[in-house]
């Protein structure tokens, strides 16, 4: 099951040169671009493992696909993305998030159902991924 | 370089509408704004003919490569990375500034930002700290100029564990590897570099321009003084302007001469002393005039005139 997260995960995988026009317009806006990767595709997981530090003053988009090609070298097998953060009052947050990396194979995802007081049910789901401990996922 | 026209013998409209099958040189001068550039650099840059010779034909070239790779000619993005060699103060750094200015119109660098860098900005201070901040380096300078002031000190052969090295492979291979995202300006004295280069052939080859910059001559120095304090809103009087022309002389041959650096450091004690006797001397209100005129007895107060620093004159009595 193809992981849908972020912008564009309807399209086709981005290429390196889609990566480098999203993050120069990133860039333009002045927001700092920086690369993340995981192995836990959870949708409520929010923070990532960070691919070093926030580009704050790169002004070409060349470094971003330089990085995210460092980062598949060294991860790969895992999910990598590219998020763009807003430094400016009142957004403080991120603006651009896109998957820029994905395994080969995605298992997808699992719903697990919890019995609770009564005959109530707890639903949750989680990904087939994580049975697997942490690093030994998408081998 | 003139417009010309393209008159009667227009060409038929090429099949393909993305590939003309002619170029209109003239046109594309014009157009990309080089132009410009050169005249800037002929207009702020006092004399310097043999760099400004090379720029004028490392323009051309890339401006005949472009047309080449519109027309499916040429495919290879030309090597661009250079050597600026010259002793201080001759401009080299500016000249880098200009020459990211003008890749930029060209087409060849995306932002044409100049990021200058020494050894201290590349090579860390332990283990493993070097490549990181080299590839930090390397992705501020992507898209834009990177110039390596003093290259040479990232080469240490006395150590042999000396971290440069790293540093050195690491650009080597950004160099060779992201050619069509950054130009690397290598940069320093002109014997110093001969034997960074004979030490790593890797850079030599991958060097396409090497440019030297030679000393400004007398006259050139004072032209360059005159417009240094134009451009602070100064001037010199008549008997000043000889007096600096004494200076120039006598400081080429005292050791640190540092060309325009050298000139601009007397400008701005000049102007210490100028300030000085103004306030000493001034006895009412002061125009325009007095405030912003550089008198000989400004410039005549230099130790230049005495013989150079203390140190100096003290070491060269005792070699004598």
């Amino acid at each position: 099951m193809r992981l849908r997260q972020g912008q564009f995960s309807f399209l086709p995988d981005l290429t390196d040169d889609d990566i480098h026009a999203q993050a120069q317009y990133a860039i333009d806006k002045g927001w700092a671009v920086s690369v993340e990767y995981t192995d836990d595709p959870h949708p409520r997981n929010t923070y990532w493992e960070m691919w070093g530090h926030p580009m704050f003053d790169n002004r070409d988009a060349a470094a971003v696909v330089f990085e995210v090609n460092e980062c598949r070298k060294e991860h790969g097998g895992k999910y990598i993305r590219v998020i763009a953060f807003d430094s400016s009052a009142g957004w403080e947050s991120i603006r651009m998030s896109f998957i820029a990396g994905r395994p080969a194979e995605e298992p997808g995802f699992r719903v697990v159902r919890q019995e609770g007081e009564g005959r109530s049910i707890r639903y949750t789901i989680e990904s087939y991924a994580v049975r697997a401990p942490e690093g030994r996922r998408y081998a | 370089m003139t417009e010309t026209p393209q008159t009667d013998t227009e060409p038929a409209p090429a099949e393909h509408p993305e590939r003309p099958s002619t170029v209109d040189l003239a046109a594309a001068f014009e157009g990309s704004g080089v132009r410009e550039v050169l005249a800037e650099l002929d207009a702020t840059m006092i004399g310097l003919a043999p760099v400004k010779a090379r720029i004028r034909e490392t323009a051309a070239l890339l401006l005949v490569d472009k047309a080449r790779r519109q027309m499916g000619l040429a495919t290879e993005t030309p090597t661009l990375h250079m050597s600026f060699t010259g002793n201080p103060g001759t401009g080299k750094t500016t000249v880098a500034l200009k020459m990211a200015d003008l890749l930029h119109r060209l087409g060849y660098v995306r932002k044409g930002h100049l990021v200058t860098v020494t050894r201290d900005d590349l090579v860390g201070q332990y283990i493993g700290h070097t490549a990181p901040k080299t590839k930090e380096v390397l992705k501020k300078a992507m898209g834009g100029v990177l110039f390596i002031d003093e290259a040479y000190y990232l080469y240490r052969p006395e150590n042999e564990r000396d971290y440069g090295q790293e540093a050195i492979e690491i650009l080597l291979q950004v160099m060779e590897n992201n050619r069509d995202d950054l130009v690397v300006i290598l940069a320093g004295y002109a014997g110093r570099m001969d034997r960074f280069f004979e030490s790593n052939p890797g850079f030599r080859s991958r060097i396409a321009h090497h440019i030297e910059f030679p000393d400004y001559s007398d006259d050139e120095l004072l032209q360059i003084s005159q417009i240094m304090l134009g451009a602070q809103n100064y001037a010199f009087d008549e008997g000043a302007r000889a007096t600096m022309a004494d200076y120039i002389a006598a400081r080429r041959h005292q050791p640190h001469f540092a060309n325009a650096r050298s000139i601009r450091n007397a400008l701005d004690r000049a102007r210490l002393r100028q300030a000085n006797r103004l306030f000493n001397e001034a006895k009412g209100p002061l125009g325009t005039e007095a405030l912003s005129t550089i008198t000989e007895a400004d410039l005549r107060a230099s130790r230049v005139f005495r013989g150079g620093l203390d140190a100096d004159r003290r070491m060269r009595q005792a070699a004598e």
